[in-house]
């Protein structure tokens, strides 16, 4: 048996709808349920994708687990902090990719690694090994200097994914992490997801590229209008048809729509 | 804990002092801007009240009595007697433009009828002499009121009964330059200083945090295991710190030049910042350390509110009213209240402070209690802010 290094159980959040939504989405209700009492687990060394189409809940599921906000009810353990009674906990112990989290451009690739291991309680010795190496990888060594306001957007972003990595986390939270990335820079990330799966880490993307989730994820969560429809392996749910295919076929029997 | 808090206040002092505009706009240029512009708008006082040296200033007479021939000695004046009306005329018109600065017309036999004339008994109306200038001209008024002086002079010199202050040599005035300085920059020094802190604050807090906000850079910093508390206090401990650095900089700007534009304005005031001793310093220091850190905390506890800088920017504004208010109370005079009660209300203390410590009436107790008090409220804003960096609804809406 696998150790369960994730379980969220029953997680639910509502977000206020402003008197202008409202009209917009010709509506009465006060409130949007944007997570319906989700549950799942994810396991050591695997990599669990949550699918699903955009306002789906996915994006608010992952910053309840990274304790940027907090769950209405329900809760979540990630390697045995709760992200409501020990969000502190959670924090050192994962990374967390998501593309609002940006990045001072004031300051250069080297000063804000440091800074942010300083701020994981890195060791200087630690941090210096994990720098070269992450830069190295990435290509950020010979742009280690430049100010991050004078970096490419994709060389931004190979940025922040580093930074998420300061901590050398066990499980990795990452939020549609090859969207807007070119070709080539986008191949570079899900190359490093694999890498990091083969060091045993725990990692649990969202998106919507079904491509993506064929390629690196164990397990994944269809996510529909905040509640999980289907969890099980990739393999059982591509039993019989493509990925794509089953997920049509999944949206129009919870939606009630055609697509 | 202690820790992170010196990680970020480093990332701070990087951030700003990395800047050298920053650095030059927010500490620099305050100083050298206020020196430059006192020490010119004393010159400007100075220059406006005294004439050129060499000036001679053109005077026409008619009648000149023989009482006053000896007026055509003065070298500083040029005495140019004219006989007719139509000259007189036209030394007015030279008035109008400008061009003579005095005509005085005597009665044609002044002497006599000054001799002859007394007070007591008299029907008729005293000699008159006519003194026609133009008070536009700053060479004209001078003259004007130098003529005057010397007529006043004659005419108590004829009937002297008592003098007041004769004796040569005497001092009669007993203030002291310590006394002119400490009146002086305990009514203007706090009122300037509270300005200049409370810009020197608004200039970098609201672009620390509604910014970081704003450019979701503080979301980066929220996911670290850092605590909430640790982000607020190295937030408002680092930007007082170089709220401080600028505020000692319009301090000694202000400072030194502050008896330059004073005593442009006025011959009499005699001022020297000598006269304060370095424990002067010390307590003033303290005041405006604490008032920093006051002022800090309630400006971030309102950016932090705000979506965007900007934002911040317009809503800081009814506060800066209010410190404005308070900072004029010092204008009023009367020295620091004494009252300890009185150094329990944020901001209103700290002007107190700094007018008693100017005007060397400050009592120890009350200083303390400032800056005990300023720190307590410094604190709940520290909590405040704290607060507002765990609000999902303030930090994601």
């Amino acid at each position: 048996m696998m150790q369960e290094l994730l379980r969220a159980d029953n997680l639910c959040k509502t977000f206020k709808i402003s008197k202008k939504q409202q009209r917009i989405e010709k509506t009465s209700e006060k409130t949007k349920v944007a997570v319906d009492r989700l549950s799942f687990c994810a396991y050591e060394g695997e990599v669990f994708g949550l699918l699903g189409p955009n306002g789906a809940g996915k994006t608010t599921t992952l910053r309840m687990l990274a304790t940027l906000i907090k769950p209405d009810s329900g809760d979540a353990v990630i390697n045995g902090s709760s992200i409501t009674s020990d969000p502190n906990g959670v924090r050192s112990k994962i990374g967390f990719l998501t593309s609002e989290l940006k990045l001072e451009d004031f300051f250069t690739p080297n000063y804000l690694f440091d800074f942010f291991s300083e701020l994981y309680g890195v060791a200087p010795e630690v941090r210096n090994e994990r720098k070269k190496r992450l830069f190295e990888k990435f290509g950020i060594d010979t742009f280690a200097e430049v100010k991050v306001a004078n970096l490419s957007t994709g060389m931004k972003q190979k940025v922040s994914l580093v930074i998420s990595l300061v901590n050398d986390p066990q499980i990795i939270i990452f939020d549609e992490p090859t969207n807007g990335l070119d070709v080539i820079t986008a191949k570079v990330v899900t190359d490093f997801l694999l890498e990091l799966k083969a060091e045993k880490k725990t990692i649990l993307v969202s998106t919507h590229i079904f491509s993506l989730i064929e390629k690196i994820c164990d397990r994944v969560g269809i996510i529909i209008q905040g509640k999980m429809v289907v969890c099980d392996t990739l393999a059982n749910i591509t039993a019989e048809k493509s990925l794509e295919d089953k997920f049509f076929e999944i949206y129009e029997e919870v939606a009630g729509e055609q697509v | 804990m202690k820790k992170n808090i010196l990680t970020i206040m480093k990332k701070e002092f990087a951030r700003f002092f990395g800047d050298k505009r920053l650095v030059f706009t927010t500490i620099l240029m305050p100083g050298l801007m206020i020196y430059v512009m006192y020490s010119f708008m004393g010159n400007g006082f100075a220059s406006k009240f005294n004439t050129a040296e060499d000036y001679v200033y053109q005077v026409y007479t008619v009648n000149l009595p023989e009482s006053f021939q000896d007026l055509k000695s003065d070298e500083a004046i040029h005495i140019t007697e004219i006989e007719t009306a139509d000259e007189a005329g036209a030394v007015k018109t030279n008035l109008e433009n400008q061009e003579a600065d005095l005509l005085a017309v005597f009665p044609a036999d002044f002497d006599e009828a000054v001799a002859a004339y007394d007070s007591m008994t008299a029907q008729g109306a005293a000699p008159n002499i006519s003194l026609y200038y133009n008070s536009v001209s700053q060479t004209s008024s001078t003259i004007y009121r130098s003529f005057c002086e010397i007529f006043n002079q004659y005419e108590s010199a004829l009937a002297n009964k008592f003098d007041i202050n004769a004796a040569e040599g005497e001092q009669y005035d007993f203030a002291t330059e310590k006394d002119t300085t400490a009146e002086i920059f305990s009514m203007m020094l706090p009122m300037l200083m509270m300005v200049f802190l409370f810009s020197g604050c608004i200039a970098i807090a609201p672009e620390s945090i509604a910014g970081e906000k704003e450019r979701g850079t503080i979301a980066t910093l929220l996911v670290t295991p850092m605590k909430r508390s640790e982000l607020a206090l190295g937030k408002i401990l680092s930007l007082s710190v170089i709220g401080l650095l600028s505020g000692i900089s319009s301090f000694l700007g202000t400072f030194v030049s502050l008896p330059q534009m004073m005593g442009g304005m006025s011959d009499e005031v005699g001022m020297n910042v000598n006269v304060y001793s370095g424990a002067d310093f010390i307590m003033l220091l303290l005041v405006i350390l604490s008032t920093v850190l006051l002022i800090i905390g309630m400006i971030s506890i309102i950016s932090g509110l705000s979506k965007s800088v900007k934002e911040a920017g317009t809503a800081v504004t009814p506060l800066m009213i209010v410190v404005m208010v308070i900072a004029i109370t010092s204008m009023m005079g009367g020295g620091a209240q004494e009252g300890f009660y009185w150094y329990l209300i944020p901001l209103y203390n700290s002007v107190q402070c700094m007018s008693g410590i100017f005007s060397f009436t400050m009592l120890p107790v009350n200083l303390i209690i400032t800056v005990v008090i300023n720190i307590i409220y410094t604190l709940l804003l520290v909590g405040g802010l704290t607060k507002i960096f765990d609000s999902e609804k303030i930090m994601y809406s």
